[in-house]
């Protein structure tokens, strides 16, 4: 199973696409680690330097409606190979959520007016997260600050997480 | 209680429900392109699961950068023809005989009222205008479709949206997709089936159905839908005649998937099109619409007539309208490409490339290519493309240009104006 925790990357931005994420440009690739220095390549983002902000980073918390636009599975993996293994958003385009646990990754909903608290206390600071997915908390640190997050997903997301992904589990159920 | 399409289909197709509302169904064609799919292959390959579930109900094209441009392409394409090769995928489409997936698929046949459809592509849910579920996944949502022929998704929830009225002259299904997109916003079908109904639906071609349901995905949605009628019929006729004695015959059967009258819907809009206008994208989302008479005068690098959205035959015949007789500005360069080979022949036989040629077009064969900047009219840095395709995000196609979307008659009239105008069909 992938790591959950480590370094927050704050986009502060809604309809985030999978243009931006990787551009499709980069889809002739055929291997994942060609995407690595690509990431967040075309993100329209007033406040963000790309490649000082994207180093050392394991999470993404952003807004509402990550990941819209194209299918492209390489979005999820672009991530994966920069060791960015979740992101936490008001809410997420259906396919991109869905590749993301597909590939044993997380994309995680929380309510707005939680996003915007956690915006407010910790964006702008080094903050830490701490995932604990027996408990389903989310523990964030930063300069003293600390705040404890209750997250949910679902048992079939949680199934696909443990399995590594969709292949492994369908392929043994079906 | 009553159902309404999506729920019909996922019903007659339920493998398993693993938890909460998520429904694992069996798919009735699973479609591949090279730029999704050799990844999937790849993958199979490596985990040892080298097997497709049915050779028959895989279909496959390169669609994307064809003919190849480099060493990439050209591997990406190698690997999906070796792969249909050893698997005997006899539903495959090389140069010669490829075209861009959501035209060249319906236009064989493969899609039919009540399939399962799955693609790695997000414009999948074009192939719901004949009334089937058809949703975009990802690279491994498309491996254990091939593998296992099935996919797992929430239980649908479903818009209706009633378009109604009749649509004045010079406005088109790309209008009205682009002023719904607008009203409803790109997240406002996420995880949505949209059922478009109502009497501007019903007197639409199939081609407009596809063009309507191709940008639901530009609103979040998973699929658009259209209900099956004597146009899907007449549409699907050549394909099916041995199968049915009568067309009312067969427009009895896929009726079948015909919502219930008291389906339960998430929600149901009224869109009145009987006063639209021509509509044009602006900014760098897809719900960032508004009538062409409000944009300011801008100036056009490129004009792009083709893609899923709008590169058939109708779309063609319409931009020829407009362009016949006429040049382009001499600072426009004007690129048309016919979706399918069938679409190119048919555009020759009628005249319709001699238009475009005389008016001052390049004609490209069938790809996707500049719709997502990877080939055949990219643009430069700070130019502007009149765009008849279905995203404009930021660097779409080509790093630093604007793509404004809008019909394939708004995007004749700005390739000879050389600005951003309505055309002569809207009076």
């Amino acid at each position: 199973m992938k790591g959950f925790s480590g370094k927050v990357l704050f986009l502060d931005r809604s309809d985030i696409n999978t243009d931006e994420i990787i551009p499709a440009k980069y889809l002739t690739e055929i291997s994942k680690e060609a995407l690595k220095p690509h990431l967040l390549e075309d993100l329209q983002l007033d406040v963000f330097t790309r490649k000082k902000d994207i180093k050392g980073k394991s999470v993404i918390i952003t807004r509402a409606n990550f990941g819209c636009g194209s299918s492209r599975e390489h979005a999820p993996w672009a991530l994966e190979v920069n060791n960015i293994n979740m992101v936490i958003a008001v809410s997420f385009a259906r396919i991109f959520r869905q590749n993301m646990f597909n590939c044993g990754m997380m994309a995680v909903e929380l309510p707005g007016q939680t996003i915007d608290h956690l915006f407010q206390l910790f964006s702008g600071k080094e903050t830490l997260i701490e995932t604990d997915l027996e408990k389903n908390v989310f523990i964030l640190k930063a300069d003293g600050l600390e705040e404890e997050v209750g997250f949910s997903i679902s048992d079939f997301d949680r199934a696909l997480v443990a399995a590594g992904g969709w292949v492994e589990y369908a392929d043994a159920k079906y | 209680m009553g159902q309404t399409v999506a729920e019909k289909i996922f019903d007659s197709h339920f493998v398993d429900n693993p938890s909460g509302d998520i429904h694992v169904i069996s798919l009735d064609a699973v479609f591949c392109h090279e730029i999704t799919t050799p990844v999937a292959i790849n993958d199979l390959v490596i985990r040892n699961k080298d097997r497709v579930f049915d050779p028959d109900k895989i279909k496959a094209v390169i669609d994307h950068v064809t003919p190849a441009k480099d060493s990439k392409t050209a591997m990406q394409g190698k690997i999906l023809r070796d792969w249909a090769r050893r698997h005997n995928i006899r539903d495959f489409f090389d140069i010669g005989r490829n075209g861009v997936c959501h035209a060249i698929f319906p236009e064989k046949g493969f899609v039919r009222p009540g399939y399962t459809v799955i693609m790695g592509d997000s414009h999948t849910c074009t192939h719901g205008a004949f009334c089937a579920f058809a949703a975009g996944v990802g690279t491994t949502d498309l491996e254990v479709g091939i593998l296992k022929g099935v996919c797992a998704f929430n239980y649908p929830s479903t818009i209706k949206i009633n378009i109604v009225g009749q649509m004045p002259e010079g406005v088109y299904a790309k209008d009205v997709i682009l002023s719904i997109i607008g009203r409803l916003g790109v997240n406002g079908a996420t995880n949505k089936i949209i059922e478009f109904a109502g009497s501007a639906v019903d007197a639409m071609s199939m081609e407009g159905r596809m063009t309507l349901c191709n940008m639901a995905i530009e609103a979040g949605g998973t699929c658009g839908i259209c209900y099956p009628d004597m146009t899907t019929v007449e549409y699907l006729w050549e394909f099916i005649k041995d199968k049915y004695p009568t067309k009312e015959k067969a427009l009895e059967e896929f009726k079948k998937f015909s919502p219930d009258p008291d389906a339960e819907y998430h929600d149901v809009i009224e869109h009145d099109v009987s006063r639209l206008e021509p509509m044009v994208a602006f900014g760098y989302k897809p719900d960032q619409v508004k009538p062409v008479r409000k944009m300011e005068k801008i100036k056009v690098d490129q004009v792009y007539i083709g893609s899923c959205t709008n590169g058939r035959i109708e779309d063609l015949r319409i931009a020829a309208q407009v362009l016949k007789g006429n040049k382009i500005s001499d600072s426009v360069r004007g690129i048309v490409s016919p979706a399918t080979p069938k679409i190119f022949r048919q555009a020759m036989d009628e005249g319709i490339l001699k238009i475009f040629m005389d008016a001052g077009f390049c004609v490209t064969n069938p790809t996707c290519g500049a719709c997502l900047g990877m080939s055949n009219g990219v643009l430069a840095e700070g130019e502007v493309c009149a765009s008849t395709t279905n995203r404009n995000f930021n660097g779409r196609m080509g790093k630093g240009g604007m793509v404004h979307l809008m019909s394939p008659a708004t995007a004749a009239a700005c390739a000879i104006s050389g600005y951003i105008t309505n055309s002569s069909l809207y009076k």
